[in-house]
């Protein structure tokens, strides 16, 4: 476990300090970017509505009942884009990217591909690693921003539509105008930001060390979701208690 | 490495000296000696798992010896220029083709990636060595519609794109049909005689190495057992060599 971190923390540290050759990989980088927009952005859309609308849906009626109904566009304005959008986003992105990664590059070292590359004195890090990590370090915090907008709108449909919580729209986004502000946006973009390194990072480990053929393949996978899904979470508690007024 | 088309376009000499590695406290290799001259074809060839892939891969420097150095034109492999300085190509034995590139992208990789020259000179270089190994017309084309055999001819053409001084051959037969593996055979013999590279082949494909070979090496168990001309192999009395060499299926006798 440890060498793992070990291993993990020395292929961060060699994607950083290829960064110069961002440039010279972009091309490499909007094929992931891309890929990454493509495979999750409907996911992201029906999820994220969702999210914004079940939270409206367990605490509406309860605030409602109470006669404290207009606290509820902050209170589903402030946990989304705090929380719940770049958390689950994370997982979704793990498991349908860092998956994806994670196969692509073990099936790439089981082939002996990146042995390949290594002879035509061509870097993996500079040719595989770094566009993913660049990629899906742009992209996750983008699909959380859309996400929490998206939330947003869930929870103020649900609000307005459900008979027991009653809020119109107008009335859910002004609570939520006053109560949430640009710094609990950015806090949730930078959480989604560190996701996105871990998901990267975790998963394109797996995917270098991968041994054997299919089955080693399916392993790496199985790995990079869950190792991903576990730091997140641990991360999550870190850096909310990091970011916590 | 140095640019291809260079002003040194010989083979390179190449040293294995007292060679040893093992993995998970087995010995793979036990401490091999041999020299390959420049501009030779020379032939390993041992039963499957004697470490003859193994030994490739120490050579062309993708993986470490636990003892014993291999030297390039007399400079050990571990130094850090001599990547730089000799041009050396490898092709593995599943092709090793990327998969998500075209055949034209795979062949012209090496060039693109160290934008060695311009797209249109790349285009035209990736089509005169798809030429070579008889593949002209299939630069769009996928690996996965591609048969073994041209597989393993687009990793040829990919490894002379380096235009190489040293290239080495894993089982470049292996999971063909004859006739496949006979085309592979004769490239190797183009190549060697067009560009006089050093070439390694390791194969336990009998046909092939002595078609091609100019001296072979027969590795059993780690250890070379015998190194000669063809027909000094083949007339090598010790048992294990005519064992690996004579080896055919016996039938069961009835009743």
């Amino acid at each position: 476990m440890f060498e793992n971190i070990g291993e993990m923390l020395v292929l961060f540290w060699r994607t950083v300090m290829a960064l110069p050759m961002t440039w010279r990989q972009r091309h490499k980088v909007f094929e992931q970017f891309f890929e990454i927009g493509n495979a999750s952005l409907l996911m992201v859309c029906i999820l994220s509505f969702f999210i914004g609308g079940e939270t409206a849906l367990q605490t509406g009626p309860f605030l409602a009942e109470r006669s404290f109904g207009g606290y509820l566009g902050g209170i589903v304005g402030y946990s989304v884009c705090r929380e719940l959008a770049p958390i689950l986003m994370a997982i979704l992105i793990a498991g349908r990217i860092g998956s994806a990664m994670a196969a692509e590059i073990g099936s790439m070292r089981v082939y002996q591909e990146i042995d390949a590359l290594r002879t035509m004195n061509i870097n993996p890090i500079h040719y595989l690693i770094l566009p993913r990590m660049v990629a899906i370090a742009i992209a996750l915090p983008l699909l959380v921003l859309f996400a929490i907008l998206v939330g947003w709108m869930g929870g103020a449909v649900v609000s307005a539509a459900n008979n027991r919580i009653d809020i119109p729209i107008q009335a859910f986004f002004k609570n939520l105008q006053e109560v949430v502000q640009f710094r609990d946006v950015g806090n949730g973009l930078f959480k989604s930001f560190c996701f996105a390194l871990i998901i990267g990072i975790v998963s394109c480990h797996q995917g270098l060390v991968t041994i054997g053929g299919p089955r080693g393949i399916g392993r790496s996978v199985t790995k990079a979701v869950v190792n991903s899904i576990v730091l997140i979470i641990i991360f999550d508690y870190i850096l909310t208690r990091v970011m916590l007024k | 490495m140095s640019a291809p088309n260079s002003n040194n376009h010989d083979g390179v000499g190449v040293e294995v000296r007292g060679l040893r590695k093992g993995f998970n406290g087995q010995e793979v290799l036990k401490g091999l000696n041999f020299k390959v001259q420049p501009g030779e074809i020379f032939v390993i060839m041992g039963p499957s798992g004697s470490g003859k892939s193994v030994l490739l891969k120490q050579i062309i420097g993708l993986d470490l010896p636990d003892e014993g150095e291999i030297l390039i034109n007399g400079e050990s492999i571990q130094s850090p220029d001599v990547m730089e300085k000799y041009r050396m190509a490898m092709v593995f034995q599943s092709g090793a083709l990327l998969n998500s590139l075209t055949v034209a992208e795979n062949v012209g990789l090496y060039l693109a990636e160290h934008r060695l020259k311009p797209p249109e000179e790349i285009e035209h270089i990736v089509s005169r060595n798809l030429e070579i190994v008889g593949l002209k017309g299939t630069e769009e084309k996928m690996p996965s519609e591609l048969s073994g055999g041209m597989k393993k001819r687009v990793a040829i053409a990919r490894a002379l794109i380096v235009e190489p001084q040293l290239i080495l051959y894993d089982e470049p037969t292996s999971e063909l049909d004859p006739m496949s593996a006979a085309v592979i055979g004769e490239e190797i013999l183009k190549l060697n005689k067009r560009t006089q590279v050093t070439s390694i082949v390791v194969s336990h494909d009998r046909e092939l190495a002595f078609g091609v070979a100019d001296r072979i090496a027969v590795i059993i168990d780690g250890n070379i057992v015998a190194v000669g001309t063809p027909d000094e192999v083949k007339n090598n009395r010790a048992e294990t060599v005519q064992k690996f060499l004579h080896a055919d299926i016996k039938r069961p006798t009835e009743g």
